[in-house]
Order: C-alpha cells, then structure tokens, then sequence
C-alpha cells in the first residue's frame, strides 16, 4: 500500500465507525407498523381502514366486537391474507417478506397443530422452519412454562382444547421472538390457565419483546397492556394508553361536619356530586398524584370528619361499551 | 438455503404424517396381499404351461399380459392414495388452522407447497417402485418371467403417479379436500376409459374415435405414462401373437413405447401445473 493511499483508509476506517454510530443511535423500528389496511371478502367490507403501531417492548390490546376486524388485521400483519390496501413493517422489515416474521411468534385463534406429532415434535419443527438455533433445554423450557412439561412426549391427538392452547403459546414464545401476536389467547382456558397467560405476557414485557394481544377479556386487556386499539366495524374507533383512553379518574369520599370552607375546598378540586354523605369529585387530568392527599389534608384542616376515600375509575368495559355506543349512534344518525 | 431446508423439512413432514396415520402400514397390507395372491396365479400359471396345456410363447403373453393387469392394481392403489393424501395435507390443513401456525414462520407459500409436493411424490413413487419390483421379482421366481425394460417401467409409473398427484394438489389448492380427491380419481378413470376407447377406435380404423385416446392422453398424461410402462412390462413377442390390431384394441397390452416428445410434455404438463397451484396457492386467503 502507497504513503498516498494511507489516509483514505483511515478515512474509510471513520467513516464507517460514524455510519454505525449514527444506526446504532437510531430509534429501532416499531415492532408492528402498518398503515391504511383494507379488506374486502365479498360484500363484506372486513377491514376499512386500519393504521396501527406497536412500539418495541410495548404490550398493545385489540378490542372490539365480533366481526370487528381484529382477527382480518392480525393476519394481514402475518401475510396470512392479503390486503387490498395498505401497508405492513414487521419489525423494520416489509411484511411481504418472510424474513420479517422470522422473530415473530404467533398463537391463532384457530389453534391447531399435527396431531399425530408430539408436543416436543411441534417445538422442534417451528424452531427449524424459524431458522433459529434454539437449544433442546431451551425448547423443554418453554413446554415446562405453559405447564406441558409431562405431556412432552404425548402425540397431541389426545390433547384437550386448552392443552392445545398451550402448546400454541410454548409455539409462539420457542423460537426467540421479539415481537408475539396472540389472537385470543384464553379462549379455552380455565382460570389458573388464564393467569398463567397474563403473568407469561408480563414476563415478555420485561424481556422488552412487544405484545400484540387480541381478547375480548377486557380485564385481561386492562391488567396487562400498555395501550389498547379499539376497532370497530373495520376502522380504528379509538387508541391510546389506558390513562387516554379512560379519561380522569375520580375520587368518592364518605364526609361529615362539612364546612362551607370545606365545600369549596371540594369543589374546587373539580366537579363533585353529593349523595347523602358520599361525595363524588373529579380529579384533575394533569394529577401527578398529589390531588388526594392534598385535599385529604385540607379538608381534616378545615374540620371535615373524613370516613371513607375510595378512588373510582371508569373501566375499560364501560369505555369500550360508550365507544361502540357512541358509533352506533353516529352511524343512525348519518343514515337519517 | 433457507427455502431448502424449508422444503425438505415440510417434505419430510409429509412423509412422516404419512407413515404416523397408518398410510403407509395399509398400503403396506394391501401390496402383500396383492402379491400373494399374483404369487399364486402365477404359479398356477406355470404349472399349466409346465403341464403343457400352453405353449412357451403363449405362457409368455400370459405372463405379460397379468403382470401389467397387477401393476394397473397398484398404479391404481398408488393414484388413490396421493389423491387422497392431498387433500387432507394440503386444503384439509388449511382449513383446520393447522397451516396458519405454520405459514406464519418465515418461509415462503412456493417453498412450503412445494415441500408437499416433493413429500407425496416421493411416497407415491417410492410405493408403485417398491411394490412394483416386488411383483416383478415374484413373477420372475414364479413364472420365470423378466420383463424387457423394468426400469424404465417402474421409473414410468412413478412418473404416472406424480403426474396425477400434481392435478390433485391443484386441485386442493381451489376446492375441498373431499372434491380434490374424487376429482382427481374421476379424471384418472376417465382418462384410462379414453384410452381404452380410442385403442379400440384405432383398431376398427376409426380416426374420429381413436382421436378420443390421443386428445385425453395430452389432456392428463396419466394414461399415456401407463401405456410407456406397460410396454416396458411386456413380452415383445407377445404383440406378435396378438397382431397388431387386436393389441390395440386390449387393455393390458401397449402397441407403441413413448416417444421422448410425450415425456417432455409430460414433464411440462407436470411443471405447468405445479406453477398453477403455487399461484392459486400464493393467493389465497387463509
């Protein structure tokens, strides 16, 4: 190599260590990213219009009725079907190629698997068609996690619905996603199934793999995800974190020897409501959760007898049910 | 790389949900029965030409004659079996969900059908091979018959095989599994009656009728592949003793071996068809 040469390579050598600076300092690419879905089967418009994202690490819940959509969404997510319109990334990578779903883990609604294959079999063949090295302990795991650890060796045929479930779940967490779509999990679960779902989805939020979780078990939604997409007649009705979407909290209070000064040290907390000595007081929404104890405080300041503070919420059942409600109504009314 | 392990493992795949549903344990039945009792016919054949009751040439034509009649049995059992073993693994799994978990993975649709398809060739070939040898070598130690060609014949039957397997994986791809394989069988069935129609067509001179034969064997190659490996099967003298017309005119004797022009249509055929179910396959909705 010429004296002349020397400084280009240097050169070459830095620019290269800057270029992969600048991508490793790039936010990464959400986990699920698509934009404008559509689907028509028929006369069936399914899916209208549907843009929604999945930020890495973050657990999503899809809510909405039957025929809502969500089950057309997630699988135009996957490729399984194909949208008239609309746009699709898998983490980073378009959707239309495979390789995108090669960290993704998926566990149908219509869960079934070979069943003349064992559940080990199962395992092992998602692990080869992922094209990732998971190790045998690894894959033993995963079945001992979603409890199957003694049915391992078991042909499926003679699997309940719910160890079937199960399996599916062990079939979507095997081969190291980074992002895992369940379309409703539980369905055939019992109740110690159904924990086991919510503490295994919790654990996958603090390993930072994204959760794309489709239920209509709004409790389940509302314990464990970080934001929840509402759909509704194949468009998007509302999304937003849970504290968005419910609105403000508010605050009953059991009060007696209430002052004039302790009124309005109520009232001006925020619209309050009485009924006999329950008194209802919206929080404010910019609370950074020092409203309570404050007026607690003020309130014992100003004589009151304080029996009872309960917070209420709005629960998420209430908000989906207002929601659908509210776009029944519009419909009725664009229709007149 | 990847769509080729992808493909071996679905194939593999194939074969093992043949052998775990018991497939290849009844074909295995219904072979041994068959070559017992072809066994035995054949011995009893030779007994009669021993007693010379026939002739050594007419022993010969006999021989070749339901040696292809017992291979027509297990070209049958080989094309029902992949027709029927179509459906179920291909539209059966996509319509139970079994394909959503798997299609799901990051492998392309083209790989993953083609994977079955290399599954159900290699157990429809590798059945009417090994069946077929066997009877071959049961009539050799029977009747002390060696066909002229038995390579070439067994290699056309598993070319007969796949060829209708392609059509039923075709099919399965746009009907259910219960329609693909009827009609898979249906169109084998009638292509063989074709053929036997349009031989007795050519031996009565009749160019309306024999064209029946011809049109049906480039419709479906299943026919025309049967009537290549029949002629491999049989006595070369055993046309002689027929004549020509008479040959023609039966179906259990081929006049003519194929020409390498057929093979390649029916090699196109094959690779035509294979491309229409990907396409049907990479468009549907699951």
């Amino acid at each position: 190599m010429s004296v002349a040469e020397k400084p280009t390579a240097v050169g070459d050598d830095a620019a290269r260590r800057a270029a992969a600076d600048l991508v490793a300092g790039l936010p990464s690419a959400p986990a699920v990213w698509c934009s404008g879905l559509r689907k028509r089967y028929g006369r069936q418009q399914a899916v209208a219009d549907v843009s929604l994202e999945v930020g890495r690490g973050e657990i999503v819940g899809l809510l909405g009725p039957n025929g809502a959509g969500k089950t057309s969404v997630i699988k135009m997510l996957l490729g399984l079907v194909h949208p008239d319109e609309g746009e699709v990334m898998l983490l980073g990578q378009p959707g239309t190629d495979p390789a995108a779903r090669a960290r993704v883990g998926y566990l149908p609604e219509l869960f079934r698997y070979q069943p003349w294959l064992s559940a080990t079999e199962v395992l092992a063949l998602h692990v080869r068609l992922a094209g990732i090295a998971v190790t045998a302990k690894d894959q033993r795991d995963c079945l001992t996690l979603v409890g199957l650890a003694e049915r391992a060796g078991d042909r499926l045929g003679g699997f309940s619905k719910g160890m079937q479930q199960r399996l599916g779940l062990a079939v979507a967490l095997v081969a190291g996603p980074e992002l895992v779509v369940l379309d409703e999990p539980t369905s055939a679960l019992d109740p110690l199934g159904r924990a086991d779902v919510r503490d295994i989805v919790l654990a996958l939020k603090a390993r930072g793999v994204a959760v794309l979780l489709n239920s209509h078990l709004i409790g389940e939604v509302e314990r464990v995800c970080d934001r929840v997409v509402i759909l509704d007649r194949g468009r998007v009705a509302a999304s937003g974190t849970l504290p968005e979407l419910l609105g403000q909290r508010e605050l009953r209070l059991q009060l007696t020897d209430l002052s004039a000064q302790a009124r309005a040290r109520l009232a001006a907390t925020g619209k309050a409501e009485q009924e006999g000595e329950w008194f209802t007081v919206a929080l404010p929404v910019d609370d950074i959760g020092t409203a309570v104890p404050d007026l607690v405080a003020d309130l014992v300041a100003l004589g009151a007898r304080v029996h009872a503070v309960e917070p209420g919420r709005i629960s998420l059942e209430e908000r989906l049910l207002g929601i659908l409600r509210e776009g029944a109504v519009a419909r009725s009314g664009e229709e007149r | 790389m990847t769509t080729a392990r992808t493909v071996l493992t679905i194939a593999a795949l194939t074969l093992r949900e043949a052998s775990r549903r018991r497939v290849m344990l009844a074909l295995g039945v219904l072979t041994v029965a068959l070559l017992a009792l072809s066994g035995w016919g054949f011995s009893r054949l030779a007994a009669e030409s021993g007693g010379s009751a026939l002739t050594s040439g007419e022993a010969r034509l006999t021989a070749s004659i339901v040696l292809n009649l017992v291979m027509f049995g297990f070209s049958l059992i080989a094309a029902l079996g992949t027709a029927f073993l179509a459906g179920p693994t291909l539209s059966g799994e996509t319509e139970s969900g079994i394909a959503l978990a798997v299609l799901a993975r990051p492998i392309r649709r083209s790989a993953f059908l083609l994977g079955k398809w290399l599954g159900l060739a290699a157990f429809g070939s590798g059945f009417v091979v090994l069946a077929g040898l066997a009877q071959i070598l049961v009539v050799r130690a029977t009747a002390d018959y060696w066909p002229p060609e038995p390579a070439a014949a067994l290699a056309l039957l598993a070319a007969q095989t796949t060829v209708l397997l392609t059509l039923a994986v075709l099919l399965s791809t746009t009907i259910s599994p219960m329609a693909s394989g009827v009609v898979a069988v249906g169109l084998f069935c009638m292509t063989w009656v074709a053929g036997v129609v349009g031989g007795v067509g050519e031996s009565l001179g009749n160019e309306a009728v024999a064209r029946i034969g011809t049109v049906s064997r480039m419709l479906l190659p299943t026919d025309g592949l049967w009537r290549g490996a029949m002629h491999a099967f049989q006595d070369p003298s055993a046309l002689l003793q027929f004549g020509d017309e008479g040959g023609q005119a039966f179906p259990f004797l081929s006049v003519v071996p194929l020409t390498a022009t057929y093979l390649a249509w029916a090699a196109a055929w094959v690779a035509m068809v294979w491309g229409l179910a990907a396409a049907s396959f990479l468009r549907k909705d699951l």
